[in-house]
């Protein structure tokens, strides 16, 4: 009896949340509204037998409870109304296939004129490719990837030489304009979706995939890794920027050929030395650094890694919230560093000068028990290195050696938003969604005094 | 063509004498069936615990210190295999299997005993094998229960190491251990039924685990394989999967081989796993619902034939897990085609079920309420299963929270309505005692309310676009504070429902303990098993003589007839109210006219 109404209930209660419900499909950014339709074809016969099922169970259930008055019905068959109900669920199928496969058809055919591009996947980044002037992406492999050619392209192809590579989490793409875009892995499963162009495929290792869709709208959508890939899968995000072609024209043109890429500059070392004397101030004469200044220790970190912080607070990316005053130093002194004609080679000579300081440590300033902290840095391994080494491939810094109370301002400032935030920084989402597995004060100190043991 | 010589192996059968060979290695199927349900709901617990600490982390992403990413995906992982593998398969057909093929079919034992006693310990060897590695270096696998390379055993998955060849083995030995047990009910099922048991007055309990385990023989061959090549893959480096990667930026001496092959390999068992476990669920059911509503099954001729068809196509739509792998797109039309031509034979089934309890004489029962239950949650899940089936509609859709919500209604929750319904149904045969009936209706309405708000609204979050298997969604422009919100109230619900099983324990250690004794056929059921000479049966079975078969499973109500059903065993010259009974009046002159 009460089941009979429960029944009834869930029913009214289904079709109010499915109608109220404020979580649905995000507005459509993409070319297949088709794949909205069909859901909607799906809603609707699904949902008419869902409701037609279970009412007819309900009061099944209401009607024919048990008293002492009836007694069941005897009928092991019923040919016409078995053979009916076939036939009428054989249409609601077919009503919802039909329109799928028409549907599948389009998204299989990708049109000829859709421009090309490539997404890659690796643990835990996306960065993409776009064909030069002669319309045709090189050939790449995994097994070429080195960290002077991170996107593993094939040196000796000359189709490759003009593609530009794109070394961010971001994509731009024109409105309007239906793309092919090619999906390489070079380590694990991953996928690629865009949850407002409806679309996903995954990257699969030794081989390429591919996924076509047409942009409709200009803004900035998310890409989701959807393919679990490790640790950090919760973090490999990147992002859409779907402009206007110009803006696009302009946006391309500012991102290196892959031949660009793989010229070897000369370094002068003498030069950098006299470019350091300006950093040296705060970060003293053999770079280790200062807490009274707030300047962390340089001889602990990569030319790769600094080159990416140097251009981040040169741009406005990093060192920009208020509250982050040592930040807002560095970005101004910055911006002021390379001055001269050749602002480029500067900074590599800089940086070349640094990266040849011997390795000083860094005394340790935190109390923490060095051993809850191995547990939790566990996920930060996966990229800083077990030892903390840092992993160049990766672009992760390394960790041991650095001040701890350098780290624990960033890490502080990644987990409050004032590092990480601006969508140009390539890790930045990345970290600030890493450092919520620290969740307690304790738990940081612990980690930063088992970093601080390396 | 049945051989009675098999069914009646009475000379043959090994009457233990100690505690030892009577309750431990034990030969008896019952003994058998109550050591798999017994391990299995054990590590069923565990699967339990695991998915609330994972609700844990997703309803409150701040809260707890010791859940990383690392252990997170060990908890996604070691629940969704325990419960698909280790619980439904072990407990569905070991247990249940086990339990009732010899009593519905009327013989004394299965027809290798000694082998079925084998397949239990191989199961609880792969169970401990399985349980082991959660004290192994690095904790077990967090690959995800589809286990995929390259990531399953590369550096960067946890447990990707040791555990993952845990896994491995354990899976090894539970194929083997459900071989063992797989050839003996199929054998039993075939040669060893009684006289007058022909296969279309099986009940359809052993319609559907017989087909289950048909298809579990054919289907677990494959996981086998992919489970050995992945092992040789990460032990002596071969390059079954494995193409020319990079590791954390590490070349590996890999090249060569094919992730999508190993997913081809997967879901060739995967997709008829899924009937592995819903098949026995769906006869089950049937008996459940003919029994508690006093009507025979409708359509049972239908409902034989919708399992063998639905277990046939069961491995013609092993892709549709596969639409965005990157496989050739072109397979998507075929198994879209497929995917959706099953929806005909289950939904006649659903019908039939509904069909069944209309014009019956309905005992709203425990085990009636955990059915009824299970026509509202399979119903829902199955129509989410058509939008997924339908390829287009995948994309948006898959790996996303609509898949979780889809299979775990479908293949979670309507199985466990099931195994419910069954345990409230069986348990006064197997122990001779009546599980409490207000405890049971406490743990029904907890159950079927509480699972039904978990993953109602998880479909919501799946079609807003939330991924599964992410340790925090943190930011993303189209996630809503409200979606935060609603992942704190799922797992909420989810804490409630894992506190209601506790009712169910405390019932079950209640009943064993000081439960009154029942009725030997309490429900009044017209199948073989309830014919028994003792209630509980012995050893044997069925005493002196086999039991001879007269009539289908479903006979009640039938009219004319004094008693509300006529057991199978009974001849019509002896059911009273039967014209070919010697006593028979009839009531109408004109009759005789």
């Amino acid at each position: 009896m009460v089941i009979a109404v429960v029944l009834l209930a869930l029913v009214v209660f289904t079709v109010i949340v499915h109608l109220a419900s404020p979580w649905w499909l995000t507005p459509l950014a993409s070319n297949w509204g088709s794949i909205d339709s069909t859901i909607e074809i799906s809603f609707w016969v699904t949902g008419v037998v869902f409701v037609a099922v279970n009412l007819f169970l309900a009061w099944v259930v209401w009607r024919y409870r048990h008293t002492n008055k009836h007694k069941a019905h005897y009928e092991p068959e019923n040919k016409p109304l078995e053979g009916g109900l076939t036939l009428v669920t054989a249409i609601g199928v077919a009503a919802m296939l039909t329109p799928g496969l028409i549907v599948w058809a389009n998204i299989v055919n990708v049109p000829e004129d859709a421009q090309v591009a490539e997404a890659i996947g690796q643990q835990w980044q996306w960065t993409y490719r776009f064909p030069g002037d002669d319309g045709e992406l090189g050939s790449a492999d995994a097994r070429h990837v080195t960290v002077n050619n991170p996107f593993g392209l094939n040196p000796e192809d000359p189709t490759g030489q003009d593609d530009v590579l794109i070394n961010s989490h971001r994509i731009h793409l024109p409105v309007d304009e239906s793309v092919k875009l090619y999906l390489r892995s070079t380590d694990v499963l991953h996928n690629f979706a865009v949850p407002q162009f409806r679309i996903k495929m995954d990257l699969v290792p030794g081989t390429e995939t591919h996924q076509w869709f047409e942009p409709s709208r200009t803004g900035t959508f998310d890409i989701l890794c959807e393919e679990l890939c490790g640790i950090a899968h919760y973090t490999m995000r990147g992002q859409v920027v779907v402009e206007e072609r110009a803006a696009f024209d302009d946006w391309l043109a500012r991102f290196p050929t892959f031949a660009e890429t793989q010229r070897q500059p000369q370094i002068d070392l003498a030069a950098g030395e006299q470019l350091f004397t300006s950093c040296a101030g705060c970060h003293g004469q053999d770079g280790a650094g200062n807490p009274d200044q707030n300047a962390p220790n340089l001889t602990a970190l990569t030319p790769d890694y600094m080159a990416r912080q140097l251009r981040y607070y040169r741009d406005g990316i990093r060192g920009t919230h208020r509250e982050d005053t040592a930040g807002q130093q560095m970005a101004a002194i910055a911006q002021s560093l390379f001055s001269g004609e050749s602002p480029g080679a500067d900074q590599r000579n800089l940086l070349a000068y640094i990266d040849q300081l011997p390795d000083v440590d860094s005394p340790a300033t935190i109390d923490g028990d060095p051993k809850r902290g191995r547990r939790v840095y566990e996920p930060c391994a996966a990229c800083h290195g077990v030892n903390a080494e840092g992993r160049p491939m990766l672009s992760a810094p390394q960790l041991a050696g650095q001040a701890d109370w350098y780290l624990r301002r960033q890490l502080e400032h990644f987990s409050l938003g004032w590092r990480g935030e601006h969508p140009e920084d390539q890790y930045g989402t990345q970290m600030q969604l890493m450092t919520r597995t620290i969740k307690s004060p304790e738990r940081l100190e612990n980690l930063l005094a088992y970093l601080s043991s390396l | 063509m049945t051989h009675i010589a098999i069914a009646d192996q009475e000379p043959h059968l090994h009457h233990p004498k100690t505690f030892i060979g009577k309750y431990i290695w034990s030969q008896d199927h019952k003994v058998i069936a109550i050591q798999y349900a017994s391990t299995a709901i054990f590590v069923g617990l565990v699967a339990l615990l695991l998915s609330v600490l994972m609700r844990l982390q997703l309803g409150y992403p701040e809260t707890f210190e010791f859940i990383n990413p690392n252990v997170y995906l060990q908890y996604v992982t070691m629940h969704g295999m325990i419960m698909v593998i280790y619980l439904l398969t072990a407990l569905l057909l070991g247990g249940f299997g086990n339990y009732l093929i010899p009593l519905m079919v009327g013989t004394r034992d299965m027809v290798f005993p000694y082998l079925n006693m084998l397949s239990y310990w191989f199961y609880l060897l792969s169970v401990i094998i399985l349980m082991a590695s959660f004290f192994v270096p690095g904790g077990p696998t967090g690959a995800g229960w589809t286990l995929y390379p390259p990531q399953a055993i590369t550096e960067g998955t946890p447990g990707a190491g040791v555990g993952i060849i845990m896994m491995l083995a354990s899976l090894a030995v539970f194929i083997v251990a459900f071989t063992m047990g797989g050839l003996n009910y199929v054998t039993t099922i075939l040669q060893a039924r009684t006289r007058g048991m022909t296969l279309m007055r099986m009940p359809l309990s052993i319609w559907g685990i017989f087909i289950a385990t048909v298809l579990g023989l054919f289907a677990f061959p494959a996981l086998l394989v992919s489970a050995i090549m992945m092992l040789f893959d990460t032990v002596v480096g071969t390059s079954f999967f494995m193409p020319a990667i990079l590791s954390l930026g590490e070349p590996l001496q890999h090249e060569g081989g094919s992730p999508i092959l190993f997913q081809h390999l997967f879901w060739f068992f995967g997709h008829p796993e899924v009937y592995i476990v819903a098949l026995p669920a769906f006869g089950m059911v049937s008996d459940v619902l003919s029994v508690h509503a006093r009507k025979n099954i409708f359509g049972y001729r239908m409902m034989v034939w919708a399992i063998v068809i639905i277990g046939g196509l069961s491995f013609v739509v092993w892709a549709h897990h596969m639409y965005v792998s990157g496989m050739n797109p072109y397979f998507g039309f075929f198994f879209a085609t497929t995917t959706l031509i099953i929806a005909v034979p289950t939904a006649i089934k659903v019908y039939n079920w509904v069909l069944t309890l209309w014009r019956g004489d309905i005992h709203l029962t425990v085990p009636m309420l955990f059915a009824i239950g299970f026509i509202f949650t399979f119903t829902h899940g199955g129509l989410s299963g058509l939008f997924l089936g339908n390829v287009v509609v995948d994309l948006p859709l898959s790996d996303t929270f609509f898949v979780v919500a889809h299979f775990h209604m479908v293949m979670g929750v309507s199985p466990i309505m099931v195994l419910f319904a069954a345990i409230y149904h069986w348990f006064p045969l197997i122990s001779g005692k009546q599980l409490h009936t207000g405890l049971g209706k406490l743990h029904f309405w907890g159950t079927f309310l509480g699972t039904y708000a978990i993953y109602l609204p998880m479909h919501y979050l799946g079609f807003l676009g939330v991924p599964r298997r992410y340790y925090a969604l943190g930011e993303a422009s189209f996630i809503p504070e409200s979606a935060h919100a609603l992942n704190e109230d799922i797992t909420i619900a989810a804490i409630i429902v894992a506190l209601f099983q506790i009712v169910f324990i405390i019932n079950v250690i209640w009943t064993l303990r000081s439960g009154p004794k029942s009725e030997r056929n309490p429900w009044g059921a017209a199948s073989l098993e309830w014919q028994t000479p003792d209630v509980p049966p012995k050893h044997g079975n069925w005493g002196d003589e086999l039991p001879v078969v007269h009539r289908w499973a479903y006979d009640y109500s039938v009219p004319g007839v004094e008693e509300d059903f006529i057991p199978q065993n009974v001849p019509d010259s002896e059911v009273p109210g039967h014209p070919e009974h010697p006593e028979f009046k009839p009531k109408d002159s004109r009759e005789e006219d």
